[in-house]
């Protein structure tokens, strides 16, 4: 620690900061613009001005940029020095010369950091009155909007794009005050984590497409915490929404889990809550009568009429869901008891989830958070495609791989926060990154070397690694030397490293690289290394699910189809995801009543007898856990119109209209809050037992008050229903949170999960974050960054995985077909969503170009598919990376029912006559 | 002595009373007699159109969240292949809250918004009071006749390309390299 003076008071800060990071640090106001806490400093635009004193006789002092000088012992400096405070009024007022007089149409208003510089710097009136400078916008997909008149090149948005998310398509064009950041020419951003843009840019040269479409001010957005349920990962997002609609995603700062960026599925894809797929009304069948339609029926009759045909039923079963919370999960295993319930996964993501979830129990390696793969200065992903199953974590990978040069960095006494300088001593020198899998994305220009095989062949490479690293673990003896060679690279260069990471993951749906990637971290954990496991899961509460615990879903099936029970209560999901489609239709047909509670249309609540209308996350509180093990809450941001409640509330309206009689009620049916669900299901499973420390409870209060969730200058209370009725409802009770769905309430410091949005006197934009930190860039004041609830407890490995399966023997007629998930398109909610549906890519087949010889097939060709009954209409890409024998396939928004990976003879399976070249 | 009192008090009266029988009343027979009200009067909220016609709010939302008693309440949305512009969606004022401080004239950066010389807005029904946009909305420049926000923000809309606004230079041609 260093002590600093500014203006003549001294702070202690830490001096491998900069001065202008610990300013902000101990809560100066100090203006900036191409500064960013994730990206370093450039001094690219000298607004950071303040004046620097050789010691307290210096009486003239020099002006430097504090983003570019460090916060030596003794440095002193003055802020409100008039020479200083002048130089950065001209700054301000030379990039307002061609600044707009827009804001009133722009969406940055009110929320931009344009403004509020302009504004502590002083420069309140312009004196300029003569032409500005214009430029052409461009057309940059569907969630991106464009108005290059605005920008003041302060350059973050390259520097963030090209340096820190690896994209390629955005640049810099161009000269002198006739900058233009974009692309070569109009089109998507390709990017996939493009949307940071809206967050990057100080001003509103890129803004937020799908919010322009139902634009709102911050000030009218009510907001609350909420956790992506996008994937597995688990980012914090801020979601704002007014009039019943969401209208945006932010991120939401946590130093373990996502820092300061999202990925574009999880910003955009939030459309699907306002999506008029939307089951709004509870719906039953007349007298339960299979033949006819469901209707719309009141809450009271549905209950009546669901109680009834519960109490004279043989059996319930309850299958659970990887994308509903813990709460509703365990509400629906109280309802049917925990024999009756099943989760919701197929066959195989069951059997993937048991392994990871033992490994994660027994063996000495911790999980790694987001946080922690970006500290991790070697890294092994195994058959994982991170970018389209975790993007968050494929871009916590692009920061890792510039820890090992940072060695060099230091060595030349270059502070890591200097990133010109660094950039320049780092040059193209990248960290270890070792990935196998089974398909190329860009992320593969970062890897140190890149292993494209079969996951067989990508788990012998594995558990080889691992022999090579463990002295006494299994290894795989008959290797080709390729493959050696690379074992024993990267067996090196984890050994060298001080805290490899190892990355595996359900999305090859192979247990054999699950296992191999345990044995290497074992391993290198015995050689006394902090190492890390990652598993990437497919939902955003498997884990959680996996926890909590239940039956197969094909014991669920026969169940049914022995007539062990005749009822099944889905809790949002598509069964038709799950399993192959001829025994969901089975099963729904044998079931004698089927209760579907979700929140979008879909084959499964198509076969509903009756129709319980589930709140989205939005629209609820819960519980997940992420793939790390993390549990976190997501709030209910706004209350949701027709019967949408939440689903545990559902279930314990069930078990109410089961057993009416109040006395001798117990389970689900005696919850009435959340707090009520929380507590109960802790007490499911002995790893769920501090759920209820993850966020405080609600009767949580600050000086007797609850927390608002609409900001203080909301606007329209009073109008904003009249049209309805003019005797403006006092705002809904919130029985289950210490948040209120009003403006009035306590505002001042709050424990993380309960800060609605980052907001600072001065600071409306969301650069605020800066205020709510005691160090930039590090934890918030009263973070709770949810709660770990898989610690190892072993310090040493147990019994290795030695089941090395045999290497992958392409056959004559048969493909082994491989999932490709995509990230716009892999996954079933976000697929609703209009921004990402744009994106979708067309379903299509990969194969290697040797196969597509054999199988006379050309790139680009439409074929048509038939597979596990169904036939699908693919295009053919012949990708040099895809393995010989395999076939990829990426199903696009029909990524159902189709069961991988799988054997299929592709000369039989490809109908003939229907090959057509795609112009 | 309290006599002598009452009596004073009593001619004073009768004095003051008799005095002004000759002096010109102040009341006016309203409504058959209107009174003059200043332009500048704050009264009725209405919309305007800029000199063109075309709607001159845009929607930004700073008269709500200038409002003291937060009476109105809008949306913005854009019509691509209309006008390309920004419009208010809907647009609600309660003038059941409303207390005419004006607040939202002075916040509105167009124009748009404007209070007039009218106050005759009494209802018996409180729902009456509620106006839409369809009754904000007036056909001419209201007040302020001369401005056009459009021609002055450097944004696009379909009227009006980039420079052709006031004081905007020919968009830049970035492949160019002449300094």
């Amino acid at each position: 620690m260093a002590t600093i003076i500014v203006d003549n008071r001294s702070y202690t800060v830490d001096e491998r900061k900069n001065l202008l990071a610990a300013c902000l640090g101990v809560g100066l106001n100090l203006p900036y613009f191409c500064w960013h806490p994730a990206m370093g400093s450039v001094g690219a635009c000298r607004q950071c001005a303040v004046k620097q004193f050789k010691d307290d006789h210096d009486p003239s002092g020099r002006l430097v940029m504090a983003c570019m000088t460090p916060a030596s012992q003794g440095t002193r400096i003055s802020i409100d020095d008039p020479d200083a405070k002048a130089f950065r009024a001209s700054v301000i007022e030379w990039l307002m010369v061609n600044h707009p007089h827009d804001c009133p149409v722009c969406d940055e208003g009110g929320e931009c950091h344009l403004q509020d510089m302009t504004v502590m710097t002083g420069h309140v009136y312009r004196r300029y009155r003569f032409p500005k400078r214009t430029h052409r916008n461009q057309s940059l997909g569907p969630f991106i909007r464009h108005e290059m008149n605005r920008c003041i090149q302060c350059y973050r948005c390259v520097r963030f794009y090209r340096d820190y998310a690896g994209g390629r398509d955005l640049n810099v064009f161009g000269a002198h005050d006739a900058l233009y950041f974009g692309r070569e020419q109009d089109g998507t951003l390709e990017n996939e984590f493009s949307g940071n843009l809206v967050e990057v840019c100080p001003t509103g040269v890129f803004t937020d497409k799908t919010l322009f479409q139902h634009y709102t001010r911050k000030w009218d957005l009510q907001s609350a915490q909420s956790i992506c349920s996008h994937c597995s990962l688990g980012c914090n997002t801020t979601v704002g929404e007014r009039y019943g609609i969401v209208r945006r995603i932010m991120n939401r700062f946590n130093s373990q889990v996502n820092g300061y960026f999202l990925c574009d599925r999880g910003r955009f894809g939030y459309g699907y809550v306002n999506s008029d797929k939307r089951i709004k009304r509870a719906l039953v069948r007349p007298a339960l009568d299979r033949t006819k339609p469901a209707q719309p029926e009141g809450v009271p009759q549905v209950l009546e009429i669901i109680g009834e045909r519960l109490r004279r039923v043989r059996g319930i079963i309850g299958i659970g869901s990887p994308r509903a919370s813990l709460e509703a999960n365990a509400a629906l295993r109280s309802l049917v008891g925990p024999q009756q319930f099943f989760l919701g996964v197929d066959e195989q993501e069951h059997r993937l989830l048991s392994t990871i979830l033992s490994i994660l129990r027994t063996g000495p390696v911790p999980s790694a958070s987001i946080h922690d793969a970006e500290q991790s200065d070697a890294v092994f992903v195994l058959g994982e495609d991170l970018l389209n199953n975790a993007p968050r974590l494929a871009l916590a990978l692009l920061q890792s791989v510039r820890q090992q040069p940072m060695e060099r960095v230091d060595e030349l006494k270059i502070p890591r926060w200097d990133e010109a300088a660094v950039c320049n001593a780092v040059q193209s020198r990248r960290g270890p990154l070792f990935m196998a899998g089974h398909r190329q994305t860009w992320v593969h220009e970062y890897a140190t070397d890149s292993y494209f095989a079969a996951p067989d062949d990508i788990a012998r490479l594995g558990f080889a690694v691992a022999g090579r690293i463990g002295p006494d673990a299994p290894s795989v003896p008959d290797l080709t030397n390729d493959v050696r060679d690379l074992a024993q690279r990267i067996a090196d260069a984890l050994t060298r490293a001080q805290q490899p990471l190892i990355i595996a993951g359900t999305g090859s749906g192979s247990q054999a690289t699950i296992e191999a990637a345990a044995n290497v971290a074992w391993a290198l954990h015995q050689h006394g290394k902090q190492t890390r496991l990652s598993f990437v899961v497919p939902e955003s509460n498997s884990v959680g699910l996996a926890l909590l615990g239940g039956g197969r879903l094909h014991d669920a099936f026969d169940s049914i189809s022995q007539q062990k029970a005749d009822t099944v209560i889905v809790l949002e999901n598509d069964l038709y995801r799950r399993a192959e489609q001829a025994k969901v239709d089975a099963f729904l047909e044998t079931a004698q009543t089927v209760i579907v509670i979700d929140s979008l249309e879909q084959r499964t609540a198509a076969h509903a007898d009756v129709l319980l209308p589930a709140a989205t996350g939005p629209e609820s509180d819960g519980t997940l856990v992420n793939q790390e093990g993390r549990a976190q809450r997501f709030y209910q941001v706004f209350v949701p119109d027709g019967d949408i409640t939440d689903s545990w509330r559902w279930l314990r309206d069930l078990a109410r209209a089961k057993s009416p009689e109040a006395d001798g009620v117990t389970g689900v049916a005696t919850w009435n809050t959340f707090d009520d669900a929380v507590s109960a299901t802790a007490a499911t499973a002995s790893e769920l037992a501090r759920i209820g420390e993850v966020a405080p409870p609600a009767s949580f209060r600050v000086v007797g008050q609850k927390v608002p969730r609409q900001p203080d200058r909301y606007s329209g209370r009073t109008s904003m229903l009249s049209h309805l009725t003019v005797h403006e409802p006092p705002p809904p009770p919130d029985p289950d949170t210490p948040l209120g769905f009003s403006m009035e309430g306590y505002r001042g410091p709050l424990p993380s999960p309960l800060i609605s949005q980052f907001w600072a006197p001065g600071w409306n934009s969301i650069q605020a974050v800066n205020k709510y930190q005691d160090e930039v860039g590090g934890p918030l004041r009263d973070e709770m960054p949810g709660l770990r609830l898989i610690e190892p407890v072993a310090t040493k490995a147990p019994c290795w995985f030695t089941a090395i399966p045999p290497a992958f023997q392409p056959t004559l007629h048969q493909w082994l077909f491989l999932p490709l998930s995509a990230v716009f398109g892999g996954e079933e909610l976000s697929n609703r969503s209009p921004a990402i549906a744009e994106r979708i890519s067309e379903p299509f087949l990969s194969l290697h170009p040797s196969d597509g010889a054999r199988l006379s097939l050309e790139d680009q060709v439409t074929i048509e598919l038939a597979l596990q009954g169904m036939t699908y209409r693919l295009a053919v890409h012949l990708e040099s990376s895809t393995p010989m024998g395999t076939a990829g396939i990426s199903l696009g928004y029909d990524a159902s029912g189709v069961r991988v990976p799988v054997w299929v003879d592709l000369f039989k399976a490809i109908k003939t006559g229907h090959r057509r070249r795609v112009a | 002595m309290k006599p002598l009192c009452y009596i004073h008090d009593l001619l004073l009266g009768l004095w003051i009373v008799f005095k002004r029988t000759f002096t010109k009343p102040v009341t006016v027979q309203y409504p058959e007699e209107r009174p003059y009200l200043p332009p500048r009067w704050r009264g009725r909220i209405v919309l305007t159109r800029d000199p063109d016609g075309e709607e001159r709010c845009v929607a930004c939302y700073l008269c709500a969240v200038a409002c003291p008693v937060d009476c109105i309440a809008l949306q913005a949305t854009d019509n691509p292949n209309a006008h390309e512009r920004r419009y208010p969606e809907f647009f609600r004022i309660n003038f059941s809250r409303c207390i005419y401080c004006g607040h939202c004239e002075e916040a509105c950066p167009t124009n748009a918004i404007q209070l007039i010389p009218d106050f005759e807005q009494s209802e018996y029904a409180r729902r009456n009071l509620i106006y839409e946009k369809e009754d904000l909305l007036i056909s001419g420049t209201g007040k302020y006749h001369d401005y056009n926000f459009y021609r002055v923000a450097g944004v696009k809309t379909r009227d009006k390309d980039k420079r052709q606004g006031e004081h905007e230079l020919p968009p830049v041609d970035v492949r160019s390299l002449m300094p």
